[in-house]
């Protein structure tokens, strides 16, 4: 981070922000029962995991979490000079039928969010996918929306927001850069 | 973070420790598409693959084809029964035919080693992988060996790999060679003297054996090689009765190796040469996952050579 | 019709001369060699000053591919290549097609040779008829048409009973037999030098012994019949350490080399560079040394280029199928010289290599600036340095390793019967 960032959510804001998603996620579905959460590597998986010791706090049932890589999915292959390695994706359940709740720490301009989209679809044909995010920094170049959101965070194209994590995974802190 | 910055996959003998472990790696992400109900990304979409086999292979086209399909690639199999070497067209003007039709990568099988790099010269702005060049390089079946290998035992570095038969006009051994000692594999070899080729020591961490008793002691991987009677001819071996007896994998010879030794082979396998069938349908057999691990691998092959800049 | 060369080293073995002389030719003879002579009225002189003068350079080795071939090279282009690398006289070699095994190819070749050539041609006829290895040629009217020598050089005579045979009759007429010595049986498929480079690089080997087995062969054959026989293309450790041997015991062998098995070893194959195959393979560091080795203690009696033009389309292939052979007339005498440089020749062995031993063993009458001698005269600058370029080359073929190469010593001007050849 560069002298110009400041940050705009300490540890214990987005802990109450993730508090907040998992009862939000809960009053809208009425329970848990058919939820499943998806996270999006790699924030987005430390993010879910957060959300999914949350509800297990809340309703006292464990649910698991999915990592998915969308690197396979991406929009904005060129060329033939970068080669980005691709990521594991796992997801140890069967998404057919239930709601999906992705996961991730960032929303921009919505195109991880339709590659995930359509990496989930690809398991399966789940009842109802809904968004969850931490930061919304908008500048949406899709129609997509988030259901659950941490914090809504206005900034210009310049500015950049990175969330960090402890070693642990543990979301410490977020942090707007110029 | 590791990147991959050839056009061109064609020899293990070109590429680091770093991305070979890149290659295997993606195999592994790869692996969890082929388990799916739709194996299916869409990453290649709208590219362009074509097969082009200048010798006969039903296990290494259709796996190759399988990997360029489950990526959304479309692919074209061109299989040409004889070597452009003998009749027909030219080898550099079939190629300036395909590029015409702007294929963006072109798999090739071909009899003469180093044909590759001649084909990649005509071709700036099409990538070419190898699926196996005369007696020279089979990068594919040497990656997918070794991620069957790091499979078993979750790593390559450290383990003792033995090497058994036709040494010198093995492209899969070549490639497993240059592949596992960039790994930190020591690989043992040994066939019949007039199947060792000269120098091969100097390959790598390779020891030549003088008997195959020797080469599987404590090895951790028991590797044995195709023996093709047309390849071999008939002055390095007096027959394939003799040759099973003193370099054919058996359950008797394999208990010198480790108790939990992986056997290999890269197929087709002649049962009763190179392996008896108890071995070949034992425990210890690990064959079968290493043409399930092949597609996976050919998969990260082809997207790390297509898959292109980010914006 | 005189010619005065002034001031240059005058390098000539055959009289033991070494020193800046001048050298004056008249009517195509070399009239006189000596300090500060007068040019005659109306003598064309030539400053040769810092240059070497030495007997016309003759290459005993070469293809010229005409008649049959001339999309590759032919008389005129050959002649002009070897001028332009120093060269007044070459030996080519019969495989043409048809090859030189009847006494009007051969006529054919020294006819087009005198009326549109640029150096001497002395054509090499072949052992067997058509090059078969099935009967023998008729070496009497071959002869007597003017070839200086029997070969079926690019293959091997097969059967030791012919060789046996050819070796008696050659030596009954008084032709030289060369030959092409290799074990085809030991060949194989092989593409070049086995040893670590095939092995990593994965292409087919043939075996050094492939050659030396046929060398000892034809050196216990030309023992038995007492008739000579001239090894071409010595390649080996093996056969050179055959050839001393035998050459100790007073067989009457000859043989050569050529400037790219003492400069390249079979690294230069890496790449699978088709400009780095030829038959014999370049071999190992082992082999270079033994061949400077040989050269240096007498053993190899000359130096010869193999010049063998391929064109592109026979090159820019797939590396088993790329034809065997690199041109060399324009590259030899640099790559020579380096073997001056490195200590291995003196100048003047060099000129015995490269002039007086070929003109010897083949009886050509040159080899000799003595006075009287037919005025065949190589001048060159041992210091010039150049860059091997594919589009300065005389030769219709651009086939050399040596592309882009920077060499050291160029001819300044090659003399032909007392005519500076005009390239």
């Amino acid at each position: 981070m560069g002298a110009d960032s400041t940050v705009i959510m300490d540890g214990a804001g987005v802990r109450r922000a993730l508090t907040r998603i998992a009862h939000e996620i809960i009053e809208r579905n009425k329970g848990i029962t058919k939820i499943a959460l998806v996270g999006i590597r790699t924030g987005g998986v430390y993010i879910a995991r957060e959300i999914a010791t949350r509800l297990h706090d809340i309703e006292g049932e464990r649910l698991p979490v999915g990592e998915v890589d969308i690197t396979l999915y991406r929009d904005d292959f060129k060329g033939h000079s970068l080669h980005l390695p691709v990521g594991k994706t796992d997801i140890p359940f069967s998404v057919e039928g239930k709601i999906v709740v992705l996961v991730d720490d960032v929303l921009f301009t919505g195109r991880t969010i339709r590659a995930a989209l359509d990496a989930i679809m690809d398991h399966g044909r789940p009842a109802a996918i809904q968004l969850a995010v931490l930061v919304d920094r908008g500048h949406r170049e899709l129609p997509i929306r988030a259901d659950f959101v941490g914090r809504n965070v206005p900034t210009s194209l310049k500015e950049n927001i990175a969330v960090l994590f402890d070693s642990e995974g543990l979301p410490t802190e977020v942090i707007l850069g110029k | 973070m590791k990147q991959f910055r050839h056009k061109d996959i064609i020899a293990l003998r070109d590429l680091t420790k770093e991305e070979i472990e890149l290659l295997l790696e993606t195999a592994e992400s790869m692996r969890e598409i082929n388990s799916r109900d739709i194996k299916k990304v869409p990453t290649l979409r709208g590219r362009t693959i074509i097969n082009l086999f200048y010798e006969a292979s039903t296990r290494t086209r259709t796996s190759f084809e399988i990997a360029g399909k489950r990526l959304s690639a479309d692919t074209v199999n061109i299989t040409t029964s004889s070597s452009s070497t003998t009749k027909g067209e030219t080898l550099s003007d079939t190629a300036l035919n395909l590029l015409a039709m702007k294929p963006d990568i072109i798999v090739m099988r071909h009899s003469v080693s180093g044909s590759h790099y001649f084909l990649s010269k005509k071709m700036p702005n099409c990538s070419v992988i190898n699926a196996g060049d005369g007696t020279h390089e089979h990068p594919s079946q040497g990656l997918l060996d070794m991620l069957t290998m790091k499979d078993r035992f979750g790593r390559l570095d450290g383990l003792k790999v033995a090497i058994v038969g036709d040494i010198t006009h093995s492209r899969v051994a070549r490639s497993n060679i240059q592949g596992l000692t960039k790994m930190g594999s020591q690989v043992f070899v040994a066939g019949p003297p007039t199947m060792v080729p000269p120098g091969v020591e100097k390959l790598g961490n390779v020891i030549a054996c003088a008997t195959m008793k020797e080469a599987i002691q404590d090895a951790d991987v028991v590797m044995m090689l195709r023996i093709q009677q047309e390849r071999q001819g008939k002055t390095l071996m007096p027959n394939a009765r003799e040759y099973a007896r003193y370099y054919g994998l058996n359950p008797v010879n394999l208990k010198m190796a480790k108790p939990d030794a992986m056997v290999m082979h890269p197929g087709p396998i002649n049962r009763g040469v190179e392996m008896s069938s108890y071995v070949v349908d034992g425990d210890q057999s690990h064959i079968l996952k290493q043409v399930e691990n092949g597609v996976a691998v050919r998969m990260s092959m082809l997207y790390h050579v297509c898959s292109g800049e980010i914006e | 019709m005189s010619l005065l060369i002034k001031g240059g080293r005058v390098i000539d073995p055959s009289q033991n001369i070494d020193a800046v002389l001048d050298v004056l030719v008249e009517n195509g003879k070399v009239k006189e060699i000596g300090k500060g002579l007068s040019a005659p009225a109306g003598c064309k002189e030539l400053d040769a000053a810092g240059k070497c003068v030495v007997p016309g350079l003759i290459d005993m080795h070469v293809h010229l591919r005409d008649p049959g071939l001339e999309y590759k090279e032919d008389i005129i282009s050959g002649t002009r290549a070897a001028a332009a690398g120093g060269f007044t006289s070459v030996c080519c070699m019969p495989n043409t097609k048809p090859a030189i095994d009847n006494k009007a190819i051969a006529s054919y070749i020294i006819n087009k040779a005198k009326a549109e050539g640029f150096c001497n041609v002395f054509p090499v006829g072949t052992i067997t008829q058509g090059m078969s290895g099935d009967r023998m040629a008729e070496m009497g009217e071959l002869k007597e048409a003017g070839c200086v020598a029997v070969s079926d050089d690019g293959k091997p005579v097969c059967s030791p009973e012919l060789m046996r045979r050819s070796l008696q009759y050659a030596a009954g007429i008084g032709i030289m037999v060369i030959s092409h010595a290799e074990e085809l049986s030991l060949v194989g498929e092989g593409v070049m030098n086995e040893g670590f480079t095939s092995t990593e690089i994965g292409l087919k080997g043939i075996p050094r012994v492939a050659e030396d087995i046929a060398t000892a062969r034809e050196i216990l054959l030309a023992e038995y019949t007492g008739a000579p026989v001239h090894i071409a293309h010595v390649s080996t450790l093996g056969s050179v350490r055959i050839i001393r041997e035998a050459k100790a015991r007073g067989v009457k062998v000859t043989c050569e080399t050529a400037p790219h098995y003492f400069t390249l070893t079979d690294d230069a194959v890496r790449g699978y560079n088709t400009n780095a195959k030829m038959n014999p393979p370049l071999r190992e560091a082992a082999d270079v040394a033994a061949i400077k080795q040989g050269l240096k203690d007498g053993t190899i009696d000359c130096i010869a280029t193999d010049h063998a033009p391929h064109h592109l389309d026979e090159k820019d292939v797939e590396f088993d199928a790329a034809m065997n052979g690199i041109i060399g007339l324009e590259t030899s005498l640099p790559l020579s010289l380096k073997l001056v440089d490195e200590g291995v020749l003196t100048l003047p062995e060099l000129v015995e290599k490269m002039a007086c031993n070929p003109a010897k063993i083949l009886s050509l009458g040159r080899g000799s600036l003595a006075s009287g001698a037919v005025a065949d005269i190589t001048i060159f600058d041992p210091a010039a340095q150049w860059t091997v370029e594919a589009d300065k080359l005389q030769s219709k073929s651009k086939n050399s390793p040596f592309l882009g190469w920077q060499l050291k010593g160029k001819a300044v001007a090659t003399v032909v019967s007392g005519k500076i050849v005009e390239i």
